[in-house]
């Protein structure tokens, strides 16, 4: 970090845990960046009151007392942005934690400062722009080759136009320049353009224009893309108390869904769940390309047992990571698992500087910072001459206290997201994955996907789903009489959808995510999946008005192999084709 | 005290004001956030504290061991420019300490070969290593159905006059850990190494895991932290924070396999809750301060593995739910860090089912790395998913029974009522020196799907049902 030397130095006055006050900081402005005390702690001020300035500490406040100093660095909280955030894993305020590992062994200690993005490492710069042309900001200059699967598009950073006067192919390092232009008016000095820039995280960066969304984010999930799909540039919330499968899901997106860049913010969560995903990203293949899914993922991981103040921080730094490469014309999507934990460092924050609290304790701004960050998401035409289009998908998990959906976090979330994927303690202790209830969730993207996938998947996708999901409130209904009057009193008819239900949760909704097959359903193979359940139920009920005795229906062979489709790849078409053939025999021949 | 510490110490007469455990000191320059405190009263006690909050005229300390006795002019207090630290050496196993850290056993003192800061530094989330060697501990409910892997933290949460202390005591003395057949040939590898923290409990539940462990020779290989009920409740918020500093000593300098027991950690928040009250700190819910989660979370994430390192630390913490109430602060918010939670249930004990675990609502979320082919077996996955959604319908099937009566049952939901009451009095209860291996329980688990018909058992692939089900005929 360059550190200016014009403004002042402060004197620290007060230290109570995360939060450092200190005076003599003239010139230093609110958000800006600071170092505190003699271990040059990195913290931010979050308060001006007269002389005095809140600081809050990224890091563990032991050791800091009144009378060290503080050195103010003149800019705001900023993330680097350049090739080499592909494939690794910063914390909260974008430190490599690979390389502090290198370096300092297996714990992170106090002061640790590394530059987040590689100095010594060279790129292969492709100049894709010619000497002599016009440039305006969001131009692409050239590429980099940063992964297998991610092609680095190096744009003309923000407030910088003119004509180009040197481009060249090279092996350059981040600081290098590549290319330099001449501004239009002024007859000045030129523009040099390195790889690398930096960008105030608490700033969402500049797009051309927000498009309404209008494709799905597949995911592979059945519940999610039949049931209550997102759409690319869409945003999603994932409530449900602990054990309910949050991370799982997160996790599963993380995996399947059909984006080009995944960022995967660990906030304030497990430590071995971050293990796990640096472990086997790099073994787990990407359906598309068959690469390692490690070759399209950024890690932001701040565990619960690291410092509170850079937990607050991980969901900005994130997110301005997948805006740069929203803003390279990529479809990104972010998880953030999870926000409960955001803003309870939030809240921690807030009642250190003594706050009047609102709901829960929680500040009185909790749900203006939650919507500022998921209105970073949309669907968008990038900045540049080219009219590139870029998506930034967002799915926030929430961990509601008790499970109690009316607490402050989940409502003011459920205020702006568009997606509600309600998880249900019940379904999770039966074990039935993933545990989305589909009563009370709910998707306002559903026109939108009907649309796409009536044209592109089936024309009847779209009753299909209206149909399933008619039975299982049915069934709901239903459900609710049996347990007054036993299962006996119900019309044959009844039963069958009652029976046709279970079909639905069992051998469609229920989804294994360890299961080689299972975890990853094509959406082709999910309208199949429902199709073959939904013919069974038409056929059975016309059985049903021929006479023939419900029993028999339910002991047809047939089921188990209907119950065995979600395990048969895709590919084998002829295997779902034979299941309705034999649907057909079997319902037809029974007299 | 050498020169260089002699130089950092700051001392100071008289305070400003006594409240509640904390004090508030006037008139001292130098001082740092975290640091650790002695308050010298005129009858030469000496209590430790640490300080919580400075600003330019005051500072703020926290007094382990109570402020009784402690007046504005009659105390020198002194500042010792560190953190608070645990002398540790490979002759702490088998030893006993107080809450401060102080040898407890009558035995002489310890000779340290390193001193260590008890509030430890986080780990890196790039150096962990993932928890995937299952733990055999001779449970079958813990085995079947919530595996324990080295590495994991899976709190007990139980209620008052429910018997957690009996099944963390089985754990410690059964648990072993079956990672190669040839380690299985021989009988088991290496037991672990305990290191038991009790924080607020009774002296004969503190006995009882003492005597317990000096009986089947466990004591060798255990180290004992005990604040007991009537010792200073401010000294449980040093307690897990010595042990698992221990524990990190043993598991990543003495590359062993440490189990960390921490019992009571209900009594441990609400220490914490006692000294959020005093600084009058907005509360959160049930007035646990707002950092209650953080605060857990330094002290739950000291579990795992980490890369390159043999050893390892698996936490077993102990929490009583008030009124049985999952939903109350302690164990929601220790459900939210920890990798699932076994629940000990009171209607299962009061049927005489020991140990009482409920596994509807109990989980390890490590299981599914740990099971398997080469783990336990083949089959271990889908036969636990099975029996879970079998005596998930069976429960519910009885309670309609409940209100229906039997007859409103059809004869496939009777089958199911048939499996779960089997299951609760085979496969739950077991006795207290019963010594299940894997294999055994999943073929009680089995022996129990076999009530049921075939087509019923859709969690289980169709090879396994080939070569292990048997259906019992009616």
């Amino acid at each position: 970090m360059t550190e200016g030397t014009t403004k002042s130095e402060g004197v620290i006055t007060r230290v109570a845990g995360p939060l450092v006050v200190a005076n003599g900081l003239a010139g230093t402005k609110i958000f800006d960046m600071v170092r505190v005390g003699r271990l040059r702690l990195l913290g931010e001020v979050i308060e001006i009151r007269g002389a005095n300035y809140s600081i809050q500490v990224y890091e563990e406040t032991e050791g800091i007392g009144p009378g060290q100093p503080v050195y103010p660095s003149g800019e705001p909280l900023s993330v680097e942005l350049g090739p080499g955030l592909i494939g690794a894993i910063f914390d909260g305020i974008q430190r490599p934690l690979d390389v502090i590992n290198a370096r300092m062994g297996p714990y992170i200690v106090k002061g640790a400062g590394y530059p987040p993005l590689s100095r010594d490492k060279k790129w292969h710069f492709q100049p894709t722009a010619k000497e002599g042309g016009r440039v305006a900001p969001g131009d692409v200059l050239g590429t980099i080759r940063e992964s297998p699967l991610v092609e680095h598009r190096v744009m003309v950073p923000l407030g910088v136009e003119g004509e180009l006067t040197y481009i060249e192919e090279k092996e350059a390092t981040l600081e290098e320049v590549i290319a330099r232009l001449r501004p239009e008016r002024s007859e000045g000095t030129e523009h040099e353009i390195t790889l690398l820039h930096r960008w105030p995280v608490r700033q969402p960066r500049p797009t051309y224009k927000k498009l309404p969304p209008d494709e799905p984010l597949v995911t592979g999930q059945r519940i999610l893309d039949t049931l209550f799909p997102v759409v690319k540039g869409g945003t999603a919330c994932v409530p449900g108390p602990f054990g309910s499968g949050k991370t799982v899901i997160q996790q599963q997106l993380a995996k399947w869904a059909d984006a080009d860049i995944i960022v995967y913010v660990g906030c304030g969560e497990r430590g071995n769940e971050m293990a796990d995903v640096l472990l086997s990203f790099p073994e787990l293949k990407d359906p598309r390309s068959g690469r390692p899914l490690m070759e399209r993922t950024v890690l932001v991981a701040n565990t619960s047992n690291m410092p509170v103040a850079a937990r607050e921080a991980s969901i900005f730094t994130g997110i301005t990571i997948a805006e740069y490469y929203r803003d390279m014309g990529y479809h990104v999507a972010l998880m953030a698992d999870s926000t409960s934990r955001w803003a309870e460092a939030m809240r921690e924050i807030s009642g250190r500087l003594e706050e009047m609290p609102g709901e829960e304790g929680f500040p009185p701004y909790l749900g203006s910072r939650l919507a500022t960050f998921y209105e970073r998401a949309g669907n968008i035409l990038c900045l540049g001459s080219e009219g590139r289009k870029g998506t930034l998908s967002v799915i926030g998990s929430v961990s509601p206290p008790g499970g109690d959906l009316s607490e402050p976090v989940t409502q003011a979330t459920l205020r702006v997201v568009k997606v509600f994927w309600s998880l249900d303690d019940r379904l999770a202790s039966q074990r039935h994955f993933p545990a989305v209830n589909w009563l009370t969730s709910y998707s306002l993207y559903q026109p939108v996907v009907d649309e796409y996938a009536g044209k592109r998947i089936a024309a009847g996708w779209r009753e299909n789903r209206r149909e399933a999901l008619r039975i299982l409130q049915r069934e709901s209904e239903l459900e609710e009489l049996v347990r007054l009057v036993g299962i006996e009193a119900l019309s044959p008819e009844d039963r069958l959808i009652m029976e046709v239900a279970r079909m639905i949760r069992e051998d469609f909704l229920h989804q294994n995510a360890y299961h080689e097959v299972d975890t990853y359903t094509p959406m082709e193979k999910q309208y199949s999946l429902l199709e073959v359940v939904l013919r069974f139920y038409t056929q059975a009920q016309e059985a049903l008005r021929r006479g023939i005795e419900l029993d028999r229906i339910i002991d047809l062979p047939v089921r188990e192999e209907i119950a065995k489709l979600r395990y048969i790849p895709v590919t084998q078409k002829e295997v779902f084709q034979g299941v309705l053939d034999r649907i057909n025999e079997e319902l037809s021949l029974q007299t | 005290m050498t020169y260089r510490e002699y130089l950092t110490v700051k001392d100071v007469f008289g305070i400003k004001d006594v409240f509640g455990p904390l004090v508030i000191v006037e008139g001292v320059e130098g001082v740092t956030y975290g640091e650790l405190t002695e308050v010298r009263l005129p009858t030469g006690d000496i209590r430790r504290g640490r300080v919580l909050e400075i600003s330019d005229s005051a500072v703020l300390v926290q007094v382990f061991e109570g402020t009784l006795g402690i007046g504005r002019d009659n105390v020198r207090v002194r500042f010792l420019g560190k953190g608070q630290e645990i002398q540790v050496s490979r002759d702490i196993l088998g030893r006993v300490f107080d809450g401060e850290g102080r040898v407890a056993d009558g035995g002489p003192p310890i000779i340290p070969e390193k001193r260590l800061n008890i509030n430890g530094s986080p780990i890196n989330p790039y150096a962990r290593d993932y928890p995937n060697e299952f733990i055999q501990t001779g449970i079958s409910t813990i085995d079947g159905l919530n595996t324990l892997v080295r590495g994991q933290k899976l709190p007990i949460f139980s209620g008052a006059g429910l018997p957690h202390a009996r099944l963390a005591a089985q754990i410690a003395r059964q648990a072993r850990l079956l990672s190669t057949g040839q380690e299985q040939a021989s009988g088991g590898t290496e037991a672990f190494a305990v290191v038991f923290a009790a924080m607020g409990i009774t002296f004969e539940e503190a006995d009882y895991f003492i005597s317990e462990f000096r009986q089947t020779g466990a004591m060798e290989r255990a180290v004992v932290f005990v604040n007991l009920a009537e010792d200073p409740p401010i000294e449980r918020l040093a307690v897990p924070r010595m042990a698992l500093t221990a524990a990190e000593y043993l598991a990543f300098e003495l590359d062993m396999h440490v189990l960390v027991i921490l019992t009571d950690m209900t009594n441990y928040s609400e220490a914490l809750r006692e000294v959020s009250a005093a600084r009058r700190e907005v509360p959160g819910r049930r007035g646990y301060p707002g950092y209650l989660y953080t605060d857990l979370a330094t002290i739950y994430e000291r579990a795992g593995r980490l890369k390159g390192k043999k050893g390892s630390i698996t936490q077993i913490p102990i929490l009583t739910m008030p009124e049985d109430d999952k939903t109350h602060p302690v164990p929601d918010l220790t459900g939210y860090i920890t990798e699932g939670q076994l629940i000990l249930s009171r209607t299962l004990y009061n049927q005489g089912i020991s140990p009482p675990v409920d596994i509807l609502p109990s989980l390890s979320r490590l299981k599914d790395k740990g099971i398997g082919r080469g783990k336990t077996r083949e089959d271990h996955a889908d036969v636990s998913n099975q029996l879970y959604a079998a005596y998930a319908r069976g429960k519910s099937a009885k309670e309609l029974a409940v209100i229906l009566g039997e007859g409103a049952l059809s004869p496939t939901d009777r089958l199911y009522v048939e499996f779960s009451d089997r299951f609760d009095r085979e496969f739950v209860q077991q006795g207290e020196g019963e010594n299940r291996g894997i294999e055994e329980t999943l073929d009680i688990g089995w022996r129990l799907l076999g009530i049921l018909p075939r087509k019923e058992l859709k969690r289980i692939r169709p090879e396994y049902l080939d070569k292990y089900y048997k259906r019992v005929s009616q």
